[in-house]
């Protein structure tokens, strides 16, 4: 049994189709990325995981659990955790703030620990702690809502474009943290845009074409084939 | 000694415009709604609490209810009229935000006729005014500011430090990402409506002590004022609703003391409309911009 089993799921915004019959799994302790360009549905996928979005029949499973029709907020206390697109932390609140309700599902005795494995991974989290997180860089932000994630102690964290608008040496970084967290156990579900970076740490991949499925494969072997090549690494 | 009596008259009704403009900037700030039915839940807690003093309740168990009420009242109407249309346009919920403040106004007319009823206003707040330094000061100026501030202190305590309180600001600031950590938005909701409406509540209790009467239609007019309170203040924004509604009570007291007491509405609705052309994010409010 897969840890994420996602079966033909159905997507619509409106009357647009967005999301055409995809299937695709998550084993524990993998990396597993979604690629394709933008608007291929990337990001519904992950909002429909977590239950921001409804799937057209299909069926979602998470640790043996169906979440297809579950609220988002139990969702995510299930141990599944999703770092949306543009990172979104609470601009108006503290970093510690952010953190706190990251860990909104967990006891009151789990924040303190929490937050002190929080911050010794992201130092600089630590260093800001009391600053409004809308100071933040874009690449403070980005870790401080990796943080907020792992805050409730996921299984399974999804990352949506973390990379996104980051200098190259940052983005380095955050792929140094996905690693890191892999090798602790967190099992990742990532989608990018920066394909050869996420093929690189993923263990396996799905290319996505407007909605559906196009290609599927482990990591180096998407990263060697001619048409993702043509497609998604410039060559 | 003139000039301090009417700073004390200011507070005083500033005090209640803050505690009503909280309730219309706290449940803007969560679904970005202008819940015109708020100035009438305070109506009906007014009548509450006087129904059931002139039925040989303790006035302070009176006063309790009359919050509870409120709070009732408000959360119901939440649940039946404006749930419902949580992922409707904006504008159908102002429409529906009207209609309910209708039924209010006009329920209570059928009910309880449309005629002004005295409030027993002595019977909550007793004693006489006391005298400092020449400086006439009613029992309810000082029973009122003071209630006031302390609901301020604790909803202050209960928004910036507790869970609920922080959730109550991660969903008004990012519904969806609220939802991505665990936090249910529609309890959080309900929580505010709650909240807002027993700071009504508080807030009709002592405008009734002020000005003791209930009527069918008093919740409107102080409901609106409170409503330009809270834009002056920056709609949204609880500090801002807080500062809107001391300004507001300060500068109607102030233009009535100039002698113009015929303009005191004329010039609140003045304030809102300069402020809606110069500085629509009030005095406190948060620019709508978004970091990519």
């Amino acid at each position: 049994m897969a840890m994420l089993q996602v079966d033909s799921i159905n997507v619509f915004y409106g009357s647009i189709h967005a999301i055409k019959d995809v299937s695709f799994n998550v084993e524990q302790g993998e990396i597993v990325t979604l690629i394709g360009a933008n608007g291929a549905g990337k990001s519904t996928i992950l909002k429909t995981v977590s239950g921001l979005l409804r799937s057209k029949g299909g069926s979602i499973q998470f640790t043996g659990h169906t979440i297809s029709s579950a609220a988002p907020h139990k969702i995510v206390s299930m141990g599944l955790a999703h770092v949306p697109e543009g990172r979104h932390v609470f601009s108006q609140m503290t970093v510690e703030e952010n953190l706190e309700m990251g860990a909104y599902t967990r006891s009151q005795g789990e924040i303190a620990p929490g937050l002190e494995k929080v911050y010794n991974r992201f130092p600089r989290l630590k260093e800001r702690r009391k600053q409004v997180s809308g100071t933040l860089s874009g690449g403070e932000q980005q870790m401080l809502a990796m943080g907020r994630a792992l805050m409730s102690q996921p299984a399974l964290l999804m990352l949506d474009e973390p990379s996104m608008g980051l200098a190259p040496l940052m983005v380095e970084q955050i792929f140094e943290i996905i690693k890191e967290l892999h090798k602790d156990g967190v099992t990742v579900l990532l989608v990018e845009q920066n394909a050869q970076m996420a093929l690189s740490v993923a263990n396996r991949g799905y290319v996505l074409e407007t909605g559906k499925i196009v290609l599927s494969g482990n990591g180096k072997d998407l990263l060697e084939d001619d048409a993702v090549k043509k497609a998604y690494l410039g060559g | 000694m003139l000039f301090l009596s009417q700073i004390i008259n200011g507070l005083q009704l500033g005090s209640i415009y803050a505690l009503v403009a909280l309730g219309y900037s706290m449940v803007y700030g969560i679904i970005m709604l202008l819940n015109f039915a708020h100035g009438d839940i305070i109506m009906v807690g007014g009548y509450v609490a006087m129904l059931t003093i002139a039925a040989g309740v303790h006035p302070i168990l009176a006063v309790i209810l009359a919050i509870l009420a409120c709070v009732v009242l408000g959360v119901m109407i939440d649940k039946v009229a404006y749930a419902p249309l949580r992922s409707s346009p904006r504008i159908s919920l102002l429409i529906t935000a009207i209609g309910v403040s209708f039924l209010l106004e006009n329920l209570a007319q059928n009910i309880w006729g449309a005629n002004a009823r005295p409030f027993p206003n002595s019977s909550i707040i007793k004693g006489s005014a006391i005298n400092i330094g020449g400086v006439h000061i009613g029992n309810t100026a000082i029973v009122t500011i003071a209630v006031s501030l302390l609901s301020m202190v604790v909803l202050t305590f209960l928004v910036q430090k507790t869970k609920r309180g922080k959730a109550m600001r991660a969903v008004s600031e990012d519904m969806g990402t609220a939802q991505l950590m665990g936090i249910n938005v529609n309890n959080t909701i309900t929580f505010t409506f709650a909240v807002g409406s027993a700071l009504a509540g508080i807030g009709s209790i002592l405008y009734c002590c002020t000005y003791p009467q209930v009527s069918p239609t008093m919740g409107s007019m102080l409901g609106l004022k409170a409503f330009v309170a809270a834009v002056l203040g920056g709609i949204g924004s609880i500090p801002g609703a807080m500062v809107g509604g001391f300004a507001i009570g300060m500068a109607e007291v102030l233009v009535r003391a100039a002698g113009l007491s015929d303009w005191t509405d004329g010039a609140v609705f003045a304030i809102l409309i300069v402020v809606l052309l110069f500085r629509p994010t009030g005095l406190m409010g948060r620019p709508m911009t978004e970091k990519v």
